[in-house]
């Protein structure tokens, strides 16, 4: 039980962004659940990589003992650093989405006579 | 000839590096001269094209080519091998061929099309990024690698679809898009780490030889397609579709079409290759569920485009309608290659259908790029989209008007455009696998031939209107790029042989025998 605990966690994350993405109507809320999902995704791989005791995977200067695996690491790290962008390029978005519409409510985006 | 072997050996990388340089020297450049500018992105596009080409007609000859970044041996122990592989077989250089040419249209027609706007340098720049994003996506054999590439086409997509930020409409759009894209894209990371989990190995080739079909497969082999075909816009998951084509300037709806399919062919490459070895078990009937939301791709489709009064979206549930032909019919073939009883059908009517669907991605790709070059045409001529305003245009426009009608009478599949060697072959097809969906598929041809005869009566026929006096004909660069992709619409009308022989067959191949693509493990680097 103790050991899947990083992928209830996982699943906890990715539902609850899930949930934020299609219930709520604040477009903050929205990209909220983005950045939820995208954790939980982040965790998964990381998680993947890790064996219980385990120690960073620095080839040059280990202790001995098992390493976690790194190649999921460096996955994951590409994945943050585009998660960024994403989530950057979103908040921009919603900035002009408010000057325009002068609301964050998505029922009152996207009229035709805007 | 050696610099030509050097190229070639070292395509598959230089593809993605010059327009990926290009990307971030455009703003450089932008500083010394507009128009310097503007013929530095043809030009890295035409450099981009011949190098595509060189590659494409390599591969046609030799079968699928390998390119690899990183070590060509072991370097940790354990049988790990830390390399990003590059896997281009025919199927990958069709797609890039595609993706290239209407790419390069773009670029001519934005030429003048964009020449009042501000902010060209990051256009430019997004432009190319975008190229990068998409003909990465179908060259790269590693999935991880799709991942990013994928996003680097989502960003550059959306940044984009909302480049008009003065318009309300257009930053919506982009909003709804980069919301779509991005959870399409994790979706997608999310199968990609559950089959990493199970087989330590983000290659293609190497997950395909080792795939089990285990439950978990199942779940990343859903995740994958429902994500993918979302962001190829398939119904019920199309609804981004119009909003971004019909708010994004026409140049970039021209490429975000080569992107959507782009996303397809990513469906394709898993169904017919990730999961080739163990699609063909019974009991999964993955085909028809292709079929069928091919059908109703086609049918809201068209139906949506009857309602709609803005012409940019008209035309863009008119490629909603197109792209269930491509799914029809490689569904169709899918369907053929999995269920037992037909499989002896594979090597007649089931290649044919994918031939069909593989050669109408290339076609639905000129002919909606056609439409919506003239629809920015029409935009751009009296900044007027609405087909309730406008009308009696033939008069002002001649030649956006001959294109238009090139455009609407190949994408309803009237003979000898090409829109009709494809249709006919898909049609022949699926009439084989079950007459109804033949009919269904003439029906919505029908209907969308009757939707642009529509839209050509009320934009371009009708008395001349007094607001329109003063519209002349679009700039040249604009009418340049409309003749390039005119001429190979009526081109491959024409000889429609040619090219399914040359070209599309390769592909089709491809596609079904995924034993060549998988072999550089045995065949050895």
């Amino acid at each position: 039980m103790i050991d899947n605990l990083p992928f209830i966690a996982v699943a906890a994350l990715i539902i609850i962004g899930l949930y934020a993405v299609l219930f709520r109507r604040n477009l903050i809320k929205i990209v909220i659940g983005i950045a939820l999902i995208e954790s939980g995704v982040n965790l998964f791989l990381v998680a993947l990589g890790y064996r219980t005791g385990s120690i960073a995977p620095i080839y040059t200067s280990s202790p001995g003992g098992i390493m976690s695996y790194p190649v999921p690491q460096a996955l994951t790290l590409t994945s943050i650093v585009i998660g960024v962008a994403v989530l950057a390029l979103m908040l921009s978005l919603i900035i002009h989405i408010y000057r325009h519409y002068g609301s964050l409510d998505v029922r009152k985006l996207g009229g035709e006579d805007q | 000839m050696s610099i030509m072997d050097f190229l070639l050996q070292q395509s598959p990388a230089l593809i993605i590096a010059i327009p990926l340089l290009g990307a971030f020297l455009t703003p450089v450049i932008s500083r010394i001269s507009d128009k310097g500018r503007n013929l530095f992105v043809i030009l890295i596009l035409a450099f981009t094209a011949f190098l595509v080409f060189i590659l494409a007609m390599h591969v046609f000859e030799t079968g699928p080519m390998t390119y690899v970044f990183g070590s060509t041996q072991n370097v940790v122990s354990n049988n790990t091998v830390i390399r990003i592989l590059f896997e281009v077989d025919a199927l990958s250089a069709f797609m890039a061929i595609i993706g290239i040419i209407i790419a390069f249209a773009a670029a001519i027609y934005s030429w003048s099309f964009m020449d009042n706007e501000t902010g060209l340098d990051k256009y430019y720049s997004l432009m190319l990024l975008m190229v990068v994003g998409m003909l990465g996506m179908v060259m790269t054999g590693d999935m991880f690698n799709f991942f990013v590439f994928l996003e680097i086409t989502s960003i550059a997509s959306c940044a984009l679809i909302a480049f008009r930020t003065n318009k309300a409409n257009a930053v919506a759009a982009g909003f709804k898009y980069i919301v779509i894209s991005t959870i399409g894209a994790l979706f997608v990371l999310m199968a990609i780490a559950i089959l990493y989990g199970q087989y330590d190995a983000l290659n293609i080739a190497k997950l395909a030889q080792s795939i089990t079909f285990s439950f978990a497969d199942k779940i990343a082999l859903v995740l994958l397609v429902v994500a993918l075909a979302m962001k190829g816009g398939i119904v019920p998951m199309h609804m981004w579709v119009a909003d971004a084509y019909g708010r994004a300037p026409a140049s970039i709806s021209l490429i975000l079409i080569a992107a959507t399919q782009a996303s397809l062919y990513g469906v394709f490459r898993v169904l017919f290759t990730l999961y080739g070895n163990v699609i063909t078990m019974p009991s999964i009937s993955l085909g028809w569920v292709m079929v069928i939301l091919g059908l109703l791709t086609m049918l809201i489709g068209v139906i949506m485009a009857l309602i709609q009064t803005d012409l940019k979206r008209l035309i863009a549930y008119g490629a909603v309608a197109e792209l269930g032909y491509i799914f029809l019919a490689v569904g169709t073939g899918l369907t053929v290659l999995t269920t037992p009883e037909n499989v002896a059908n594979i090597a007649g009517y089931g290649f044919e259908a994918i031939k069909g669907g593989i050669f109408h991605i290339f076609n639905d790709i000129l002919d909606i790029g056609l439409l919506f070059m003239v629809a920015g045409a029409l935009y751009f001529a009296t900044k007027e989209s609405s087909l309730n305003k406008l009308g009696g245009l033939a008069r002002n426009m001649k030649y956006t008007t001959v294109f238009f009608l090139i455009g609407l009478l190949a994408v309803s599949g009237i003979p000898p455009l090409n829109g009709f060697s494809s249709k006919l072959l898909i049609y022949e097809s699926i009439f084989q696998l079950n007459p109804i969906l033949s009919i269904i598929a003439i029906l919505a041809s029908i209907m969308l031939l009757a939707i642009f005869i529509k839209v050509f009566q009320s934009a371009f026929l009708g008395p001349a209107l007094p607001q329109f006096s003063h519209v002349k004909e679009v700039p040249k660069s604009m009418l340049l790029a409309m003749g390039i992709v005119a001429a190979l619409i009526v081109f491959i009308g024409l000889f429609p042989d040619l090219f399914v022989t040359n070209v599309v067959e390769p592909a089709a191949n491809a596609l079904i025998n995924n034993q060549e693509y998988l072999q550089w493990l045995t065949g050895g680097i």
